[in-house]
């Protein structure tokens, strides 16, 4: 039973009073405070999924003919790493159910990391003393969509095939060095040597996994040792941690969340194609196909890459800014140096060096939730631009006239989007309103002499809550 | 008893001439306001059609293509054909007799689906994706291959209609046609969606908008019930 | 109940109908996963083994969530925040640190040294990564598949015909004898009216019956440029151009291959063409500029 187990241990380790701290350890509950863990959930399946991937998969650009049950490509020459993930896909039982699962997971790591980062963001839970566990998340971030688009390029495919040269492209643009740096890592020119692949695959499977997972430990304790913050509410106060305990409480619920992300993971990854790179067929360098994409994570790239015009100043011999350098490298390091920058701008700017336990709703910082919606709109739109030539397809709009539009908007719009931000906000903190159900009312009291007073603070007013619920 | 008997014959005579539609009539009342009645063309409306061949006319017509419906701007989109079977065989008649390529004959049967799937990826898969759901070039949407028949394409491929090159026998063989041919057939138009649920068949868009839309919505639903709101 | 120790949690009486909830979840879900076990030896269905998979998890993570809500005490804990804030440990952290230094009289010579010491050490460990490519080597991003003479071969490896080649076509085109994977290897041959052409003066002779070649590779981030608009009938409006599909650079091939929109900086090389005795292409001479994406030490002409 329970007592001999814990005897067992507490005096092989003496960690009993660790541990029955532990179990008290308090959460607040707040389910936005669940967006981290969900990132967190996908990342485990990633690594369950992908360990048992790589029992398959052969990193090698060596050549063979393909002979296997996908009638389509017999007899065409295709890469080991590609007919690896032909036969994991039509060979082995459940094979094609843990890949796509892995490509969801991935792509879900990614939706539930960005939705944390603007809860982080919006809330300002960067604020002393959580720093960082701010930093090591962005770089977390960077991580995760730089494995991603390892882990897919992986595969050879038409489809990744075409990034990894746009990706070779962006290398080569940068300046003075990109030419020594892309020969370096591709082992010459493209498509380089197996060795280039030997390097993706070592990197997808190890030392970024390695590397995400010290920065996830880094985060995690740094998480534990402040405590977690929370919302302002009727206990909850800068000097103390108002939630539900581990056990059981939290247990149960972070165990039902793990539960419920490894099953919309699994039922995606068996009911939902992903990435069928047997229909896209190997890759070769004198091939393209239309709508090629990058992973959604990356659609911003794409965006800013086809919004640039066509500039690229030269001195001479010497190309200074090949076009490439500032869709492919210098946007993405704008947008993490804003990230990165973030809390040491926002302590500049109010001044303000203490702790913050409590968090902010948007409205109660309006600056910081204008200038955060102007830049996000920002790249939204730039993400958004990156798919117009589908609009195109759909809704027969001319490419050419969106893209001279965009090109327009994407300085005018995130102006107008902050300022209608720290509007709203505003105007929400003066009614004390909900942001989608509008304003609760209030109570008023018919006073003896007839006329009506309202209640000033409706909270005094309300029952107290039973515990745990709302 | 004679009178009727030449009362029906009198009444029979048109039904049968109109049995046998007239190519050439058909064409002055539907296509001469832009193709001119001689069919030279006029211009800045329609082209010339002299040299234009059976080919190009039964791809037009039998796609919908033609007449072409402005509303939905410049380049000709597939749709419903504005004749049904045997008028359009007496327009491709007409405008055959003008000079211009033959219906190309195509057999998927006697193709290789894998030289199919590698010519495709070649010649057609810029414009059209290579899994022919059709794309963008700036100027036009080369459209989706999902409903073309065998000859319909080989028309295409022979005349390259609108802003598609065209490729002739000495570019692509009869044989290489019939590989590209079976490979619409087979795996264009009946994809071989192992994972499940294609959405789309165009990779990462719509992939991305069921990680947001689909798992994001379900995840957000669960962390919601899971968690508590916020206590005023 | 063990005796003596404290009970911290709340009174609480699980309603009958989660218990069972939850029971018969976790029933589900067993019979879930024995179902996926048992599709996996019968076939292995890709779509069963998920929606199998998929839904124990489901079920499995409904109990987990109404134990949580219903079965199990609900408690809302409330605990003070301990102090971040040790300036008195700090300090002594610092002071003891630096009691290690005092009796050496040379110590910022030390310093120093390991200092020089540390970086060329982890310098030299870093250097054998030079070996993982020819990275001072950039002439290998300037060299050339294309001279005088090479024949240009089509995808069988064919040499390319000139009467074979229609106004209008594309054909997609190979160096003869060179690896195809490389960039500079590849080419798009296209065909237009004599009359139409406009090449600059120094590439007069570059297009023989009005057949161009160009490098079939992107000059903006290197993808295949596989896209040829040429409209059927005259005028030729919008204008016959080459289209990359990745990010939509527009070249027109009338002019040299310049670049008419997109976010491409170099127009697309243009190979000139001779036609030799026997009516097939080769090459005139050099690529009109390099191959690929640009970088750095690019150089144009």
């Amino acid at each position: 039973m329970i007592y001999r187990l814990a005897r067992f241990i507490d005096t092989r380790t003496g960690q009993a009073p660790l541990v029955k701290k532990l179990l008290r350890y308090v959460f607040p509950d707040h389910w936005s405070f669940l967006l981290g863990e969900i990132a967190l959930y996908c990342f485990v399946v990633l690594v369950g999924t992908g360990i048992y991937l790589t029992f398959f998969f052969d990193p090698s650009m060596q050549h063979v003919i393909y002979n296997g049950p996908y009638t389509p490509l017999r007899g065409q020459q295709v890469s080991e790493a590609y007919r690896s993930v032909l036969d994991i896909s039509f060979r082995y039982k459940a094979g094609l159910l843990i890949r796509q699962t892995h490509h969801w997971a991935a792509d879900v790591f990614l939706v539930a990391i960005t939705l944390h980062m603007l809860r982080v963001f919006f809330t300002g839970a960067f604020r002393k003393p959580r720093e960082i566990t701010y930093y090591a998340g962005v770089l977390m971030l960077a991580l995760a969509m730089f494995e991603g688009f390892a882990g897919y390029s992986l595969g050879d495919d038409l489809l990744s095939g075409m990034g990894l040269v746009i990706a070779y492209s962006v290398v080569l643009s940068i300046p003075f060095v990109g030419g020594n740096l892309a020969l370096l890592i591709w082992h010459g020119p493209f498509p380089g040597t197996t060795e280039f692949f030997s390097r993706l695959y070592i990197a997808h499977v190890l030392l970024v996994p390695v590397a995400i997972g010290a920065l996830l430990g880094i985060h995690l304790i740094t998480i534990a040792v402040t405590h977690h913050s929370q919302f302002r509410g009727p206990r909850a106060r800068e000097d103390n941690v108002v939630g539900v305990p581990m056990w059981p409480g939290y247990l149960f619920r972070t165990l039902g969340l793990a539960l419920s992300v490894t099953a919309v993971l699994f039922l995606l990854g068996g009911l939902v194609q992903i990435n069928p790179v047997w229909e896209w067929g190997p890759f070769h360098p004198e091939l393209s196909t239309n709508g090629a994409q990058p992973d959604w994570y990356l659609g911003w790239l794409i965006g800013a890459l086809r919004l640039m015009p066509g500039w690229e100043p030269h001195i001479g011999h010497y190309t200074l800014i090949p076009n490439a350098f500032w869709g492919g490298a210098f946007f993405p390091l704008l947008v993490f140096g804003f990230l990165l920058a973030w809390p040491l701008l926002e302590r500049r700017f109010t001044r303000d060096h203490g702790y913050h336990h409590l968090l902010d709703r948007p409205r109660d910082a309006p600056w910081r939730t204008a200038i955060g919606v102007g830049f996000f709109t920002w790249v939204g739109m730039i993400f958004f631009a990156g798919s117009s030539d589908r609009v195109f397809v759909e809704m027969h709009i001319d490419y050419e006239s969106q893209i001279h539009v965009y090109q327009v908007l994407v300085f005018v719009v995130p102006f107008v989007a902050g300022w209608l931000a720290k509007r709203v906000c505003e105007q929400l903190r003066r009614s004390d309103a909900h942001p989608l159900r509008g304003a609760g009312g209030g109570l008023v009291r018919r006073t003896p002499t007839g006329g009506f007073e309202a209640v000033s603070d409706s909270t005094t007013t309300r029952t107290p809550e039973p515990t745990g619920r709302r | 008893m004679r009178r009727l008997a030449l009362l029906a014959l009198v009444l029979a005579l048109p039904a049968t001439a109109a049995a046998e539609p007239n190519g050439r009539q058909l064409f002055v009342d539907g296509c001469a306001s832009c193709h001119g009645f001689d069919a030279r063309g006029v211009p800045g409306v329609g082209p010339d059609l002299h040299g234009a061949g059976a080919a190009a006319a039964d791809f037009y017509l039998s796609t919908g293509r033609m007449p072409l419906d402005v509303a939905t701007g410049e380049q000709p989109l597939r749709g419903r054909p504005a004749y049904p079977p045997d008028e359009i065989r007496a327009l491709v008649r007409y405008v055959g007799s003008l000079g211009g390529p033959k219906i190309p004959q195509v057999q998927p049967k006697r193709g290789d689906l894998s030289e199919g799937q590698h010519a495709f990826a070649s010649y057609c898969a810029g414009c059209h994706q290579i899994l022919g759901q059709g794309g963008v070039v700036t100027g036009a949407v080369p459209p989706a291959l999902t409903e073309t028949s065998p000859t319909q394409l080989a028309e295409a491929v022979r005349v390259g209609p609108y802003l598609m090159p065209a490729f002739d026998e000495r570019q692509i063989d009869r044989r290489t046609l019939d590989s590209i041919a079976l490979y619409v057939q087979e795996v264009v138009q009946d994809p071989p969606d192992r994972g499940g649920w294609p959405i789309g068949h165009i990779g990462p868009i719509p992939e991305g908008m069921v990680a947001w839309l689909l798992a994001g919505g379900v995840l957000l639903l669960v962390a919601r019930v899971i968690g508590e709101r916020m206590q005023r | 109940m063990i005796r003596g120790a404290p009970k911290l949690l709340p009174r609480h009486r699980a309603p009958r109908r989660a218990e069972l909830a939850v029971f018969w979840a976790l029933l589900l879900a067993a019979a879930a996963a024995a179902g996926f076990i048992a599709v996996y030896a019968l076939g292995a269905d890709t779509q069963w083994l998920g929606l199998l998979l998929g839904s124990a998890f489901a079920l499995l993570a409904f109990g987990a969530v109404v134990t949580a809500k219903a079965l199990v005490p609900p408690e809302q804990k409330e605990e003070q925040r301990h102090s971040l804030d040790h300036d008195r440990d700090d300090l002594d952290i610092a002071v003891y640190v630096q009691e290690a230094d005092e009796g050496i009289t040379r110590s910022r010579l030390l310093k120093s040294a390991a200092g020089v010491a540390g970086l060329t050490v982890a310098g030299a460990l870093l250097v054998p990564i030079a070996s993982c490519g020819p990275f001072l080597d950039v002439a290998q991003l300037r060299r050339m598949a294309w001279s005088r003479g090479r024949r240009l071969v089509d995808d069988a490896d064919r040499p390319l015909r000139a009467e074979d080649i229609a106004v209008g076509a594309m054909v997609p085109a190979f160096a003869e004898g060179v690896d195809r994977k490389r960039l500079d290897a590849s080419l798009i041959v296209v065909r237009l009216d004599e009359d139409d052409l406009h090449l600059p003066d120094k590439r007069s002779g570059w297009a023989p019956s009005g057949i161009l070649a160009f490098s079939k590779i992107c000059t903006h981030a290197g993808c295949a440029v596989s896209m040829f608009r040429y409209p059927l009938f005259s005028p030729k409006v919008p204008k016959p151009a080459l289209v990359c599909p990745c990010h939509y650079s527009t070249f027109d091939p009338a002019r040299g291959g310049e670049v008419i929109f997109g976010p491409a900086g170099r127009p697309l090389p243009q190979l000139p063409v001779a036609i030799d005795e026997r009516g097939e292409l080769r090459a005139g001479g050099r690529m009109s500029g390099p191959v690929g994406p640009s970088w750095w030490g690019v150089q144009e002409g």
